[in-house]
């Protein structure tokens, strides 16, 4: 199993360690989750999160490659800002989705899901061929601060107090910083090279309000933010109006485009969506991934993608795909044959607090 | 006098006559995390041996109890319906999941006893 650079101070910290996309990272820390959902929410969480790979895009064709992988435009993309995109199959299934960053007029920065990693990298590289672009994955180590101190706790390091929310820069080099996150929290990603990077975290930890979370938490936090999450939420079998994203795609996009995908999305668009997104409520106990959804005749609608409790909601919640025909009717989670009410509710099931 | 086996899964049974007290090892919720709700059986089912009696939920994860021998329920712990946390603060007291009426104590003797589950743990 791979390891990330921090892996000697989550040992340190007592991390109960689990296998994540063929890291050795960590579930939990002696705060246990619930906890240390709440203290991101309160305070500063730290989060291990090198296992997401940075690809690097530069190049006289850059802005040309990175348009043709995502529906956006990318050469109108302001330097300096990062954005959520995805990466769309022939058919406008999602590849990825990703957080792309505009370095400089020819340089991009792509972060992808740990999971997705090696067949990003291949399309992208597919792709590159027809474009004067190189396609370079960058040796990183990555950290998330996450919570209302965290600006306070990087301003220590770094000048950030002007960035807003998806604002990026290097402050050094092989360095980048970002205002951004999973959490709905205000926040930032920081990626250094791997050398450097125990120094920084031990910084960090030094303060306080500092304290390391682990991916238990950090499920429960973007469950609550309502973010999805690829290979759950998410997958090539989903298009971006069915998963609720396809505010990330520019209108005249939505029409058509060159990039890959577009001719697809725009005949499913205006054949409109059978399935969509939604966030459900189930009372009383939680309800996982997986479980199927009726209505109330006992037909099937749809499945729960995503569920788990909130620490902050202080009860359970749900995503889930269900048919657009059956979404404003009763639902119900079927767990072996017991059926549970579930309240269609808007997400995110809790407010984000990001700074604009 | 009672006696109290463990299991591989992790689980106790507190025996006493055919009546066994069933629940998890503080190990088993030190590994699962904060429990946030747990799905108890109803009183008057008949558990077989390896049916999976109780789910326990962490924040993220939703785990099932096998019952650790054969038998019939005969009460439950409903106190984890309002807080499973209970199973976290003390899960081999006040935390325990069931109660059952054992229809065959010679299940008991492929068991663990306390060293037996110690050394499987450590």
């Amino acid at each position: 199993m791979k390891t990330t650079p921090f892996h000697a101070l989550h040992i340190a910290a007592n991390a109960k360690m689990g296998e994540f996309a063929g890291y050795d990272m960590p579930l939990f820390y002696s705060l246990g989750v619930m906890k240390e959902h709440l203290h991101t929410r309160d305070h500063a969480g730290l989060f291990d999160i090198s296992h997401m790979d940075h690809v690097e895009i530069s190049g006289a064709d850059a802005t040309k490659l990175i348009s043709h992988l995502c529906p956006y435009h990318a050469a109108d993309q302001a330097l300096g800002t990062a954005r959520y995109t995805y990466m769309l199959n022939s058919d406008a299934g999602i590849i990825d989705d990703l957080i792309v960053t505009r370095l400089d007029y020819d340089r991009f920065l792509i972060v992808a899901n740990a999971g997705c990693a090696d067949k990003d990298v291949a399309h992208i590289k597919q792709a590159a061929k027809a474009f004067e672009a190189s396609v370079k994955i960058l040796p990183r180590a990555f950290l998330a601060l996450q919570g209302p101190k965290a600006e306070g706790v990087l301003s220590l390091h770094f000048d950030v107090s002007g960035m807003a929310f998806l604002d990026a820069l290097e402050p050094a080099v092989g360095w980048f910083v970002s205002r951004s996150g999973y959490t709905g929290e205000d926040g930032f990603e920081i990626a250094m090279p791997p050398d450097q990077a125990v120094e920084f975290a031990e910084k960090l930890l030094s303060d306080e309000r500092v304290e390391w979370i682990g991916l238990g938490a950090r499920d429960s936090l973007r469950l609550e933010a309502g973010l999805p999450l690829y290979g759950q939420d998410l997958s090539e079998d989903i298009a971006p109006h069915e998963a609720g994203l396809i505010w990330a795609v520019p209108k005249d996009l939505r029409e058509g485009g060159s990039f890959i995908g577009a001719a697809s999305l725009a005949t499913k668009i205006s054949a409109g969506r059978k399935r969509m997104r939604i966030g459900l409520l189930p009372e009383g106990r939680p309800v996982r991934g997986g479980v199927e959804l009726k209505n109330e005749a006992g037909d099937l609608i749809g499945q729960v993608t995503s569920g788990g409790f909130g620490p902050s909601l202080n009860g359970p919640m749900a995503l889930a795909l269900v048919d657009v025909a059956a979404a404003d009717n009763e639902i119900f989670a079927d767990i072996r044959g017991k059926l549970i009410p579930m309240t269609r509710t808007k997400t995110p099931f809790v407010p984000h607090n990001y700074k604009r | 006098m009672s006696k109290t086996y463990y299991t591989d899964e992790h689980e106790w049974l507190k025996v006493d006559g055919d009546i066994a007290t069933v629940g998890i090892t503080n190990h088993a919720q030190e590994q699962l995390g904060d429990l946030v709700f747990v799905e108890l059986p109803d009183v008057g089912a008949t558990l077989e041996q390896g049916d999976d009696g109780v789910v326990v939920e962490s924040v993220k994860a939703a785990s099932d109890v096998y019952a650790p021998a054969s038998g019939e329920v005969t009460e439950v712990n409903d106190a984890l319906t309002a807080d499973a946390a209970i199973v976290n603060a003390s899960a081999e007291s006040d935390g325990w999941l069931y109660k059952m009426k054992l229809s065959d104590t010679d299940q008991l003797n492929e068991l663990l006893d306390l060293d037996g589950y110690k050394s499987l743990i450590s």
